[in-house]
């Protein structure tokens, strides 16, 4: 376990950089670990998939994978994979401040 | 006559079946399961089944044998559910009423949903094994097969047995070199996640097991489109195959879709904790048929159906629902020349070494290659048939424990 200063904000974080408490989010702190994951600007289409990253997290229960954020926040996957480049799934997790997703082993 | 309808007669729905008819007053309630499948499949089976292990004939069985007496089995397609009138409609048109709902109608892989992964190719040099006529196929063309690259490739997640990937990677390692030719074979294993191993402890005890057995790992690919000799994913990298064995994306069953009571997928929204499905009183869902974060496994399943009993027990006589299901798996995960691991977890704990079921003793070996492992893999065909299936006790607790598990220092 390990503290980290996102944005001036100390947050706890898991070996990987996961936010380890979703309520330490703040959007100066996913700024920061945007930049940390080589994103410089979060732009509204960012934005729109954090915030649906966040709120299907809190009422769900597990991290939305990509196909879910495309059916519900507004993006083509093509946009996803340019939004969040490479891993879109583990990106939008470790950007919002929720779990990675991840297999049972 | 009150009426417990239970959509689906795999793994959940026969157990649940079978059960029922021993809990509720048969006098007062009528217990049915509707499946148009005649068969009843041991899926475990169809991982062995490639590599010429397993004939198709042992692993399925006449759907009516596997169902109590006192069951009654209407063999039809389902059309739609209406929550609101309590009624399922079959397809050509009867209506069945319902006071009590299960829906465990299980998953299935939608190769449709992969641009081009149904093209030419399909059964030809691309397969599935989560089907008994695919992995009868990819058995055939398997023991043809005389070199070259051989891709595994899990498209997303959900997935049935999330294991059941790289258990093939490890017995198709095994394969090659008993046949001789595993140096003529390049083994990739293809994944979206981020690693093979995507659990801390497990990913250090057991990262070793693919280099050992030299099967390259590519991650966090998204396949997006499919061709004849490779996949591609969304951001344009490309796996070249000459043999590609894919696990689709799977999604519920297509009545959930039409009744709009699934989620992207077709998986049912569901308390993770008591399984009612979300927003419809009456009605539970268990088996890979929901959306709880557990795996979709058979032994998840098993320990799922312990809580929904309870619950449906206590919906037929109007009491208070328990939420006491944790998510607990119990995977034995082959790796390949006799032996095998055994992984349990719930919700909140990771899989974790140590012994299983009875604490220091075992006989099982959690997070550990043993050859008693893989045994007790092959013994579960005949606990699954006699015992699991038929609703009899079976001595491991439904809620997972931490006795016999070594705990990682804080």
């Amino acid at each position: 376990m390990a503290t980290k200063v996102y944005g001036g904000i100390a947050v706890e974080v898991d070996d990987e950089g996961f936010l380890k408490k979703a309520t330490e989010w703040t959007p100066e702190v996913a700024k920061a670990i945007a930049v940390e994951v080589g994103i410089p600007a979060l732009t509204d289409k960012h934005w729109k998939v954090l915030e649906f990253a966040r709120q299907d997290t809190a009422s769900s229960g597990q991290s939305p994978g990509p196909r879910r954020i495309v059916a519900s926040a507004g993006v083509s996957m093509k946009e996803l994979y340019e939004l969040f480049p490479k891993g879109p799934g583990k990106l939008v997790a470790r950007v919002a401040g929720v779990p990675k997703p991840k297999a049972c082993l | 006559m009150k009426h417990l309808l239970i959509l689906g007669a795999g793994t959940a729905g026969t157990m649940v079946a079978n059960r029922m008819v021993r809990k509720l007053s048969l006098e007062e309630w009528d217990v049915t399961v509707v499946d148009p499948d005649t068969t009843h499949l041991y899926q475990p089976g169809l991982l062995f089944l490639p590599f010429g292990n397993h004939e198709e004939s042992e692993l399925v069985r006449a759907r009516g044998t596997t169902l109590d007496d006192r069951v009654r089995w209407v063999q039809r397609p389902v059309l739609e559910i209406d929550g609101q009138a309590r009624s399922v409609q079959l397809e050509g048109g009867d209506r069945l009423p319902f006071d009590l709902l299960v829906i465990a109608s299980g998953s299935r892989i939608r190769p449709d949903l992969t641009e081009g992964l149904l093209g030419d190719a399909w059964q030809r040099s691309v397969f599935d094994f989560y089907t008994l006529d695919g992995a009868v196929k990819l058995r055939d063309a398997l023991a043809k097969f005389r070199g070259g690259r051989v891709v595994i490739n899990l498209v997303e997640l959900p997935i049935k047995c999330p294991v059941a990937p790289l258990e093939f990677a490890f017995l198709a390692d095994e394969f090659f070199k008993r046949r001789g030719i595993r140096d003529d074979v390049e083994l990739t294993y293809v994944t979206p996640l981020d690693g093979a191993f995507t659990k801390p402890i497990a990913s250090k005890r057991l990262g070793h097991l693919l280099q050992e057995k030299s099967v390259k790992v590519e991650t966090e690919f998204a396949v997006g489109s499919v061709t004849d000799h490779e996949i591609v994913s969304f951001d344009e990298r490309r796996v070249p195959f000459d043999l590609l064995v894919t696990i689709p994306t799977h999604s519920g069953a297509a009545f959930v879709e039409r009744s709009g009571l699934g989620n992207e997928l077709a998986f049912v929204p569901t308390d993770k904790h008591s399984l009612a499905a979300k927003g419809l009183e009456n009605v539970f869902v268990v088996g890979d048929a929901t959306d709880v974060p557990a795996s979709k496994a058979g032994s998840v399943a098993h320990f799922e159906a312990e809580t929904l009993i309870e619950n449906l027990e206590r919906a037929a006589s109007g009491r208070e629902l328990v939420s006491t299901f944790d998510g607990h798996a119990n995977c034995f995960v082959e790796t390949g020349n006799g032996k095998a691991l055994l992984i349990d977890f719930n919700y909140d704990v990771e899989p974790l070494p140590g012994k299983y079921p009875l604490p220091g003793l075992g006989p099982f070996s959690l997070l550990e290659e043993s050859k008693l492992n893989h045994q007790g893999k092959l013994a579960f065909r005949w606990i699954y048939w006699n015992g699991l299936l038929p609703g009899k006790p079976i001595p491991v607790p439904a809620q997972m424990s931490l006795a016999g598990k070594e705990q990682p220092a804080p």
